[in-house]
C-alpha cells in the first residue's frame, strides 16, 4: 500500500530570526517530552517535525532566546 | 548523520539499580537508592529527558493528598481513601504513605520547592475530599522539576535519555536481572543488566481518544502510553484492578483539569447549566464522576467549573495558579476561546478512559514496600497499585522503592538471562523497520483508540466488550504483521501503539472478569448494575501464566485502621438530595 503524506497545522512556531541553533542550541528539541521538533538541514533552525503535541510548553519556557511559541493544536481550539 | 535515522547497533551495560521513567517517582527512587549506597550505580532511564519528563513536565499547582499534623492525621487519610475507593484497598501501603508524606515534603522544601504557608509560616492547607483536609497549593510548582535535576546531579545519578525500555528480562528461576532498550532517535538496542529495577512509567494515558480527536490531546502527558503496564505484564507481574478505570472530570477539549482542588478552596464549584451544584465534593472518585455523567446526559448540562462570583482579586489568584503551572497553555486555550472566569464559568466535559492508580487504583500489583510479584522488581507513582496517591505519593512511593531495590540488590548478584530473550526482543522491536510497505503507527494507534472509545468506555456493556475483544485482535493483527517504520522516531511510536493494544486487551479482560459494579462509573458494568460485597469485595490480579491473560481474585488485606458502618458508604452520597 502506497503511503500519502497528511496536511497539517503545526502548533509550535519557531521564529526563525531568533532561533541560534544554526550556532548549535539544542534546547528545545533536548527538553519536547514528545520528541517533535527538529534543526532542518535546509536552515538549520528549528522546526515542528511531527504533529504529535502535547502543548505543555517546556520548548517555549526554556527556549533561551524566545523564539519559541506554543499554540494550541487547530482541532482543540 | 541525521537524527531519526536507523543505525544498527547492540551494546550492553550494567548496574546495580535500574530505575525506568524519570518523571515522578523515578527520579525520587534513583536518589534514595544511590544516598542508600552512594558506592552503587544508579542508573536513571528515560524515553525523553529527565529535565522536563513526566506528569510534572511543567510542575505542579498542589499536593492533593498532604498529611500534616495539625490538619490531618493519617489513620483519618487512611480512612478516607479506603472509602474513596469503595474499601478495595491494602491500607497497609496508604497508612505507610499517609505517615511518611509529611517528611518528603520537608525534603522538597528543603530542594527549594515551595508550598503555600500562612502568615504564621504554617503550611496552609486546604479543604477538597469530603472528609478531611488534605490540598496544599504550590504557588511556585514550577520549580520542581529543577530542583529535583539538581539532586540527581549532585548525587551523580547515571541519566540515560532518549532510550525506551521495552521487556525486561529475568532468570530462569524468575527474578528480575534487568531490561532491553532502544534509542528513540537511532533504534540502536542497550541491554541493561541490573540486580534490581524499578518501574516508574507513569499511567496508560494514551488509551481512550480524547473527544477532539488531537490523539496527543490527552489528560496525561502523551509521552505515556502504559509501557510500564505492557512491560510489567510481559514480565509475569500481577496487576492489580485494571477495571477501575482513571476518568477525571476536565476542561471541555483542553483536556487539563479545571480545575477544583485550586479553585473549590477559594468558593468555585462544579455547577450544572441552572447554575446549581449537583454533587456535595470535587474530590476525584469514581462516584462522582458517575454523578457528573449522569448530570451531563440528564439534559441538565453541561456542567461548569463556576467562579464567576467570586471577588475579582480571588479570581485573579485563582487565575495566576491555572495559567502558569501544570497545564500552563491553560490560558491560552481560554483566551483563544475568549473566556474570561471574571463574566463566565468554565466549561467541563469528561476524559477518555485510562489506567491510573494515581487518581483511581489500576496498577501493577505493589506490597506496602512498592515490590510486585517477581523478585526484584518495584514499582511506584501512576503506575503502581497504591490507589489515589497523586505526585505525593509518587515521590513517597518512589522513596520506599528506591530504599528497598538498593536493599536487595545489595544482597543479589547479578542474575543470568538467556541471550536468546534478548534476540527475540530485538527481532520484535525492529520488525516494523524490516517492512517495504505498511500501515504506520499513527493509524494504527487511532484505530485501536477509536475501539477503545467505542466499546470500552463505561456503561461497560458486556456484548459491546466482546464486540471490542475481536475488533481489537483484527487490529493487533494488522499491527504485528503488517506496522511500518520508516525511521526511529516511527519506530518509537510503533512500539508505544504495542503498549497500547497490550492496556485494550487488560481493560477488556480485566472489565469483564469482575461481575459487579463499583468505583461509580469507573466500573459500571450494566450486566451487573449492583455491587456485590459477597462475590466481589476483593483485588483482581491480571497477569500472564502460561502465555495467557489471567484474572483471579486476592482477599482485600485486613484493615489497619477501621470503618464503621456509617462511614462506608459516604462517598456513594455523591448527589445533593433536593430536601434538607
Amino acid at each position: 500500500m502506497p503511503l500519502a503524506s497528511y496536511q497539517t497545522s503545526v502548533p509550535v512556531v519557531v521564529d526563525d530570526a531568533k532561533c541560534i541553533a544554526d550556532k548549535g542550541c539544542t534546547v528545545c528539541v533536548d527538553v519536547c517530552p514528545l520528541d517533535v521538533l527538529r534543526i532542518s538541514d535546509m536552515t538549520n533552525k528549528a522546526y515542528m517535525a511531527y504533529d504529535e503535541c502535547w502543548y505543555c510548553m517546556p520548548c517555549e519556557a526554556d527556549c533561551p532566546t524566545g523564539a519559541v511559541t506554543v499554540n494550541i493544536p487547530y482541532l482543540l481550539r | 548523520m541525521a537524527l531519526d535515522q536507523i543505525v544498527d547497533g547492540l551494546s550492553e551495560v550494567s548496574c546495580d539499580v535500574l530505575v525506568i521513567g524519570g518523571g515522578t517517582a523515578g527520579p525520587m527512587a534513583a536518589l534514595k537508592a544511590k544516598l542508600k549506597n552512594p558506592k552503587a550505580n544508579v542508573v536513571l532511564l528515560e524515553k525523553a529527558n529527565v529535565k522536563r519528563s513526566g506528569a510534572i513536565s511543567m510542575g505542579m499547582d498542589g499536593l492533593n493528598n498532604a498529611v500534616i499534623p495539625g490538619y490531618a492525621t493519617p489513620e483519618q487519610y487512611t480512612k478516607e481513601i479506603t472509602i474513596a475507593n469503595d474499601g478495595i484497598v491494602d491500607q497497609k501501603a496508604v497508612y505507610k504513605y499517609a505517615q511518611n508524606c509529611y517528611k518528603i515534603i520537608e525534603e522538597l522544601d528543603s530542594f527549594g520547592i515551595r508550598f503555600l504557608k500562612n502568615e504564621n509560616g504554617d503550611y496552609a492547607v486546604k479543604k477538597v475530599h469530603h472528609i478531611g483536609t488534605y490540598v496544599l497549593p504550590m504557588p511556585n510548582g514550577e520549580t520542581v522539576k529543577k530542583a529535583l535535576y539538581r539532586q540527581l546531579r549532585r548525587a551523580r545519578i547515571l541519566i540515560s535519555n532518549r532510550y525506551m525500555a521495552t521487556r525486561l528480562l529475568k532468570s530462569s528461576d524468575g527474578r528480575i536481572a534487568g531490561a532491553i532498550s532502544v534509542n528513540t532517535r537511532t533504534a540502536e538496542i542497550l541491554v541493561i543488566k541490573a540486580k534490581a529495577v524499578i518501574l516508574c512509567m507513569g499511567a496508560a494515558g494514551r488509551l481512550g481518544l480524547p473527544t477532539s480527536g488531537y490523539m496527543f490531546g490527552t489528560y496525561e502527558n502523551a509521552a505515556n502510553s502504559g509501557d510500564g503496564y505492557a512491560m510489567a505484564y510481559h514480565a509475569g507481574a500481577a496487576l492489580a484492578n485494571l477495571e477501575c478505570y482513571q476518568i477525571n472530570p476536565l476542561i471541555k477539549d483542553y483536556n487539563g483539569p479545571a480545575c477544583a482542588y485550586v479553585a473549590g478552596p477559594f468558593g468555585a464549584f462544579t455547577a450544572n447549566n441552572e447554575g446549581s451544584r449537583f454533587i456535595e465534593c470535587d474530590y476525584w472518585s469514581g462516584q462522582m464522576m458517575l454523578e457528573f455523567y449522569n448530570e451531563l446526559l440528564s439534559g441538565k448540562g453541561p456542567v461548569f467549573l463556576q467562579l464567576k462570583h467570586l471577588h475579582p482579586d480571588t479570581i485573579s489568584e485563582i487565575e495566576s495558579t491555572l495559567h502558569k503551572v501544570e497545564r500552563p497553555t491553560r490560558g491560552l486555550f481560554q483566551q483563544g476561546r475568549g473566556v474570561d472566569y471574571r463574566n463566565e464559568s468554565i466549561e467541563m466535559h469528561i476524559s477518555e478512559i485510562g489506567f491510573c492508580s494515581g487518581h483511581s487504583a489500576s496498577g501493577v500489583f505493589v506490597d506496602d514496600n512498592a515490590r510486585t510479584t517477581v523478585p526484584g522488581l518495584y514499582a511506584a507513582g501512576d503506575m503502581a497499585s497504591v490507589p489515589h496517591n497523586y505526585m505525593l505519593g509518587a515521590f513517597t512511593n518512589g522513596s520506599v522503592a528506591g530504599i528497598d531495590a538498593m536493599e536487595f540488590a545489595d544482597n543479589h548478584d547479578f542474575a543470568e538471562f538467556d541471550a536468546a530473550d534478548v534476540a527475540t526482543e530485538r527481532d520484535r522491536v525492529l520488525a516494523p523497520t524490516r517492512r517495504e510497505d505498511g500501515i504506520p503507527p499513527n493509524q494504527v494507534e487511532y484505530k485501536t483508540r477509536r475501539l477503545v472509545n467505542d466499546y470500552l468506555q463505561p456503561p461497560k456493556v458486556t456484548r459491546k466488550y466482546e464486540l471490542g475483544m475481536r475488533r481489537l485482535a483484527e487490529t493487533r493483527q494488522d499491527m504485528q504483521e503488517h506496522m511500518i517504520a520508516r525511521n526511529a522516531h516511527e519506530l518509537l511510536r510503533a512500539l508505544e501503539v504495542q503498549s497500547i493494544m497490550d492496556c485494550a486487551d487488560m481493560a477488556v479482560h480485566a472489565s469483564l472478569y469482575r461481575e459487579e459494579s463499583r468505583w461509580g462509573l469507573y466500573h459500571w458494568r450494566t450486566d451487573f448494575p449492583e455491587k456485590d460485597n459477597e462475590n466481589w469485595f476483593c483485588h483482581t490480579l491480571l497477569s500472564k501464566q502460561n502465555g495467557k491473560m489471567t484474572s483471579e481474585k486476592r482477599a482485600v488485606e485486613p484493615y489497619v485502621v477501621p470503618i464503621a458502618d456509617d462511614e462506608k458508604d459516604l462517598y456513594d452520597k455523591q448527589r445533593i438530595r433536593a430536601t434538607a
